[in-house]
């Protein structure tokens, strides 16, 4: 065991989170109400997920810099775990969807298109598509450097070229996701103060947690893998 | 006097495509049927679909125009190339080449468009400038995509699944642009055009940079 302290602060965070998310003092919005909390939750699964994509994407820089198989294991880890918390935040985005935004009585919710068609939801499909396509094409190559460079080469294209997708498609679709202008998660007019205490302790501690999980991954392939990474 | 090695390699694709002519043939047929079938399925659409349709045919018509650039390379000729010119020069010359190639096609399957399904365009001028700045768009993130493809052995599938979520930006974009040209009231955004060829900019030098890596085999 060494470096633990962030683990520990892991779960610390988490149980804070956890225990405050729901003693914290919401302000009680019109359709909002209660399920606020959802934030301090579902917003964490997205920062987990853009954290551990991050990760990925620098594990691909430093295997094209060193050529070292390693890294490339490593960002094929991050890049699994970031889809699992994507998938997460989808659940549990789709939930407090159901009790705010599929409202029987308002006609423009009746169709599943016309709350899909949201800046935010298309933002993070595309981002799931791109490392879903990135888990094909490195299963497609049997070659294990080629593979190694080839998946790392789409990698940063395509990571490079997401950020574009999330910056520009918000700006051109009308959207029932709050923060429109700019980074949902970081708004500071959006969250009240009390509940920022929550929702920063409770997103860096998500983001360790999977971060935490991807490790643990990376250390069971660098195991099964040992004969060819050679030592 | 001695030429620039990316002009002789954009010689050299422009010199193959008039050699094996069936390849620039086979898709401008491949263009022709398809607007042919659009022709038959739906008649005369109004403008927004017309533009819907338009854009995801410029897609497909690209996937098909581009693909085939590193595809036809064989291994012998990659390691011919390898030993004679730079990847900064091979991956600029196509570039240029599929960039004019795609130029020529969005041309042609405007002018089918235009003449099967109807004009609901407005402003005609600004529409074509539109349509050839779009199809450069797609040429460039698709001829890089394609080069990545071409290591993955099954190509053609693989070049849809890796191009289709990165295109979303551009294809909204160019969507989003567009649509101004079937609305005499609304007017052409000088900031979303700039934005596209930024856009554009940052895939040529992405493409610089990363091209080397996928080079060596």
């Amino acid at each position: 065991m060494y470096k633990s302290w962030w683990k520990i602060l892991c779960v610390l965070l988490l149980i804070y989170a956890l225990v405050a998310g729901l003693l914290v003092k919401v302000p009680n919005l019109p359709i909002l109400g209660e399920t606020s909390r959802n934030l301090f939750y579902h917003v964490g699964m997205w920062m987990a997920m853009m954290v551990l994509f991050i990760c990925s994407v620098v594990h691909s820089v430093r295997y094209l810099r060193t050529m070292n198989l390693k890294y490339d294991i490593a960002a094929k880890n991050y890049a699994t775990v970031g889809l699992f918390f994507g998938l997460l935040g989808y659940a549990t985005g789709s939930i407090w969807a159901s009790y705010t935004w599929a409202d029987p009585n308002n006609p423009a919710f009746q169709s599943f298109s016309a709350v899909a068609r949201e800046p935010k939801l298309i933002g993070t499909a595309v981002a799931l598509l791109i490392y879903f396509a990135y888990l094909i094409l490195r299963d497609s190559m049997s070659d294990l450097d080629k593979r190694a460079r080839v998946s790392a080469v789409y990698n940063i294209f395509a990571f490079a070229m997401l950020f574009p997708t999330i910056f520009i498609v918000p700006r051109l679709l009308p959207s029932l996701h709050p923060g429109q202008e700019g980074n949902p998660a970081l708004n500071f007019k959006d969250v009240s103060s009390e509940m920022r205490m929550v929702e920063y302790p409770a997103f860096i501690g998500w983001a360790l947690l999977g971060v935490w999980i991807a490790t643990l991954k990376i250390r069971i392939n660098l195991l099964k893998e040992k004969s060819l990474l050679k030592k | 006097m001695p030429q620039h090695p990316i002009i002789h390699l954009v010689k050299k694709d422009i010199l193959l495509e008039i050699r094996q002519q069936y390849s620039l043939y086979g898709i401008l047929l491949y263009i022709a049927a398809t607007v042919f079938v659009l022709f038959l399925v739906i008649d005369e659409p109004e403008g927004a679909i017309w533009n819907g349709l338009f854009w995801v045919i410029q897609l497909f018509i690209c996937i098909n125009a581009v693909a085939k650039s590193f595809l036809q390379e064989s291994r012998a000729r990659m390691l011919y190339f390898y030993t004679i010119a730079s990847p900064v020069h091979f991956v600029l010359a196509k570039l240029l080449f599929n960039s004019a190639l795609m130029l020529l096609m969005s041309f042609v399957s405007l002018l089918l468009f235009w003449a099967l399904l109807g004009n609901p365009v407005q402003k005609t001028a600004p529409f074509i400038g539109l349509v050839l700045l779009g199809g450069w768009s797609l040429s460039m993130v698709f001829t890089f995509l394609a080069a990545i493809a071409a290591k993955a052995q099954q190509n053609a599938a693989i070049m849809a699944i890796l191009g289709f979520p990165i295109i979303v930006p551009q294809l909204m974009l160019l969507m989003k642009i567009t649509s101004a040209a079937f609305n005499p009231v609304l007017s052409i955004l000088w900031n979303d055009i700039a934005l596209l060829v930024s856009l554009d900019v940052l895939v040529a030098i992405l493409a610089v940079i990363l091209f080397p890596f996928l080079w060596k085999d």
